[in-house]
């Protein structure tokens, strides 16, 4: 029997990709409903290729199906084409499984990957025909429940979430679900139920909080609404990380997506500490996964997709102590059955190069470096732990080796910038193009020459991060800081073989508000959505004039979050979340960083920041050894 | 020395899948050779792929009982044993018909395409045209049916009689539908949406192309030799 779809077929042929809307993929989980107690509706709010190459909702889809009294559907924000179709019909928006109404079910969980997406929440909340704002959902509403390193501050958005899921989903869905089962069969309200997920760890309920604020428009205090609410939300995290729920039938879609891949997910957390680096904070301490537990993964599920492209993903795959073996491993098998290889960003020694010519083009690939700042001395304040002969001598090697492309990736308007910091980027690339010349013998160049692309970014200050005290840039200073970049690369001897490019400033200065922003910007980001923004990640439907009147008439000032300097004793808005390190310690490194000192990564020295009260981390083990 | 097996796949698309375009079904099926271990041959070089030829491309929205597609393998045991694996690693609207072996002088699926056959329903059940029998016939009768068929630098007129090699009303379960074999070939290709739409303006009747859902029946080579009469059968007929 064929499956009823939401959409006819006169709808499916105008929209562009109808495969986006119709589910039946390989792997994807059909069940009965009569059998289910749950029906949870998991949301990455972009469009399609981008939220179905996203691994966290493959996990959480897998194991939410694994368990027989939940089904778990997809669900993605409709591309604009659709989006206008299916307000003129008033086509409730709809899980791909079932092709039943988001509505209708028990759990709306939206994942919350970058700031630029909130107004895509209100989409997928709209379309599916729940009331936008959580105080006025009645009893039959989904429970919308939000995740994701953007749950990390959810202050802006807190007035349309019911309860955030702080930290790693692996731990604490079953009991949430078993008290929502508990509470359902007892006849319990909504507010009871919220009542009880409010006492499970890592449950956070934005609903019975609200904050005060002082004349100056800083946090005064968080005054409690329902008494039994904790004061803080300890996030929740997987020590075992070889043991957990891993997606071994990941779902696969007949559209080529931007992840079109197997992942495997290597390690969580980062040892190196890089001061701007917010995930590096957050997944703190780092876990890695057992070598042979991953061979396992990688032959299973390439087995189970069909797919022909393997990639690893960790915060710095060069850092994961079993990384010889695991690629050994995986050039030896992958190759046989004719699997390319995706390798993440390694940093460039023997060793990797070693590896990259095993599996890539030579000729066709790019090396890619992400000194992020001009000069050592930046390099010191931002804890980037590479310095320019490393960068010089990573170059030297792989031009030996037969590449002649390079990428460098740099931040501008990092804390404590000079014009010498910028026009080190300049300087830094010419070295490198010069390395080039210098290495490569005339008769042994491919093309004769070198391609360097030169790529910043605006530096964006983030919550649980040392720079969290940190002023941010306005447009026009970041636009500033591009075109002297631009001059200094202009300036260089090899500018030929320099490519700069930069980003829009705009986009940066409002995810900057809302990395730091409170619950007066929700006013702002509802109003933005009322006046049409959607699709603010996609630069051809970002309208930065629209949100700046929306600023403007909500009495909400973009400076006050950006710009402004934050004392040491400010309450930031995401101080009641406990991510495991300690405020103390971010403040310590933001003292050091403005003082220039570098703090050595975890297996070297540890910096007591307070994960290691999880019970692990490379800190923890090296005590342990001690101890032994 | 490696010996080559060349293997012809007959495979029915239809329900939501035919919401799938050509693009998209190349690469579920090489997906899906993976998942089902089928022992491909791949090109050389540095990104090989598998050498697989499909034969005429379906349009979005047409569903089919007749899709073929050519694979090299170095190794297989029985066509049947081949048959299941790949219907075990399928998804609904994907089923694979027949699995061939094909004789080494025979071309490749995309060469071999002359015809292919069509079914149109209307969807709502009876065509809103009075007397369709009789005019289809009449229709057909003309000597011409000339369209104008929009290309991107020009419009040209186009004849699509010669192309159209039986076009009649046949029933399903006591519903009329139109049946036609038309021109498959890649020099002279029909659609069978022009046919359609053609007759719907002979009978002045506003043509919905959303209204109407097309099958294709079978996909067809021509065995006959060159300047012979038309011997069509279908591509998997050439087997053994």
């Amino acid at each position: 029997m064929t499956r009823k779809l939401a959409l006819s077929d006169e709808i499916l042929m105008q929209v562009e990709k109808p495969a986006r809307y119709i589910g039946n993929e390989v792997n994807s989980v059909i069940k009965e409903k009569d059998k289910i107690d749950v029906r949870f509706a998991m949301c990455f709010p972009d469009v399609y290729e981008i939220g179905m190459s996203h691994l966290g909702i493959q996990i959480l889809y897998s194991m939410f199906n694994a368990w027989e009294d939940v089904w778990c559907e997809r669900v993605y924000s409709p591309w604009v084409d659709l989006d206008k179709i299916m307000r003129e019909k008033n086509i409730p928006l709809f899980g791909l499984e079932s092709q039943e109404p988001i509505k209708d079910m028990d759990f709306l969980g939206i994942t919350i990957q970058y700031e630029m997406c909130y107004t895509n929440i209100l989409q997928v909340l709209d379309l599916a025909q729940i009331p936008l704002l959580a105080k006025d959902r009645g009893e039959d509403m989904p429970i919308v429940i939000g995740g994701g390193p953007c749950s990390y501050n959810p202050e802006p958005i807190a007035p349309f979430f019911d309860l955030f899921y702080i930290g790693e989903g692996e731990t604490q869905y079953r009991n949430l679900l078993d008290v929502y089962k508990e509470n359902k069969k007892s006849g319990g309200s909504r507010l009871e139920f919220l009542q009880k997920a409010s006492q499970i760890p890592g449950i956070y309920v934005p609903g019975f909080y609200e904050e005060e604020y002082k004349e100056d428009g800083t946090i005064q205090d968080r005054k409690k609404l329902y008494d039994k609410a904790p004061d803080t939300i300890l996030k929740e995290i997987v020590m075992e990380v070889s043991d957990t729920h891993y997606p071994m039938k990941p779902v696969v879609p007949f559209i080529k997506v931007t992840q079109d891949r197997v992942v495997l997910e290597i390690q969580r957390g980062c040892i190196r500490g890089c001061r701007f680096c917010q995930a590096g904070q957050l997944y703190r301490p780092v876990r890695e996964r057992d070598v042979e537990v991953l061979k396992k993964y990688a032959v299973e599920m390439l087995k189970n997709t069909g797919h022909e492209e393997i990639s690893l993903s960790s915060l710095s795959s060069s850092d994961y102590s079993q990384l010889n073996e695991l690629l050994d491993f995986l050039i030896h098998d992958c190759n046989e059955k004719h699997i390319n290889i995706s390798l993440p960003s390694l940093r460039i020694d023997a060793f990797s190069l070693d590896v990259m010519s095993k599996v890539q083009d030579v000729k066709k690939s790019s090396l890619t470096f992400a000194p992020e700042a001009g000069s050592q001395r930046l390099r010191d304040v931002i804890n980037k732990g590479l310095t320019e002969e490393v960068i010089l001598k990573g170059a030297a090697l792989a031009f030996e080796g037969g590449w002649t492309r390079v990428k460098l990736y740099f931040m501008l308007g990092l804390p404590n910038e000079t014009e010498e910091d910028i026009l080190g980027i300049g300087d830094l690339s010419n070295k490198i193009a010069a390395t080039f010349f210098e290495t490569v013998p005339k008769d042994k160049r491919v093309n004769g020459k070198v391609q360097i692309v030169t790529s910043t970014s605006f530096f964006i200050p983030k919550p649980f991060t040392p720079f969290q005290w940190a002023r941010m840039c306005t447009k026009e200073e970041f636009l500033e800081k591009a075109y002297q970049t631009k001059q200094g690369i202009m300036a260089q001897l090899n500018q030929k073989s320099i490519k700069y490019n930069w980003h829009e400033a705009d986009v940066s200065v409002l995810e900057g508000i809302f990395a730091r922003g409170d619950r007066k910007v929700a006013d702002v980001i509802l109003k933005a959505y009322e006046k049409g923004c959607i699709f603010d990640s996609w630069s051809e439907y970002f309208h930065n004039d629209v949100w700046m009147n929306c600023f403007e008439k909500c009495g909400v000032d973009p400076a006050f979050y950006t710009t402004r300097e934050r004392s040491e004793d400010e309450i930031f808005p995401w101080d009641f979340l406990d991510c495991g390190v300690t405020k103390e310690f971010l403040l310590r490194e933001w003292k050091k960083a403005m003082n220039e000192t570098v703090s050595p990564n975890c297996r070297s020295k540890c910096q007591g920041c307070g994960a290691r009260r999880f019970g692990g981390g490379v800190c923890f083990e090296s005590d342990n050894q001690n101890q032994n | 020395m490696n010996q080559i097996i060349k293997i012809r796949i007959k495979f029915a698309k239809y329900g939501t899948m035919k919401f799938i375009g050509h693009l998209d079904i190349m690469r579920f099926f090489q997906k899906a050779i993976r998942r089902a271990d089928i022992d491909i041959r791949y090109s050389g070089g540095f990104s090989p792929h598998q050498i697989m030829s499909f034969a005429a491309p379906l349009g979005v929205g047409i569903e089919s009982q007749g899709e073929y597609l050519d694979i090299e393998v170095n190794s297989i045991t029985t066509t049947e044993d081949m048959k299941n694996a790949l219907n075990q690693t399928m998804v609904p609207g994907i089923e694979i018909v027949s699995v061939t072996v094909l004789p080494d002088t025979v071309k490749n699926a995309m060469a071999s395409v002359a015809a292919a056959a069509y079914r149109i329903a209307y969807k709502e059940g009876i065509f809103p045209i009075e007397n369709m029998e009789q005019k289809l016939q009449e229709f057909y009768a003309k000597e011409q049916i000339l369209v104008t068929k929009e290309t991107k630098k020009s419009t040209l007129e186009l004849d699509l009689k010669p192309g159209i090699y039986e076009l009649k009303v046949v029933k399903a379960d006591a519903i009329p539908e139109i049946y036609m074999l038309v021109d498959a070939s890649s020099s002279g290709n029909i659609k069978p949406t022009m046919v359609l739409g053609a007759f719907c303006d002979y009978c002045n009747v506003k043509f919905e192309p959303y209204s109407y859902q097309i099958t294709r029946v079978d996909t067809y080579t021509n065995l006959a030799k060159e300047g012979k009469p038309r011997k069509l059968v279908p591509l998997e007929a050439v087997g053994e």
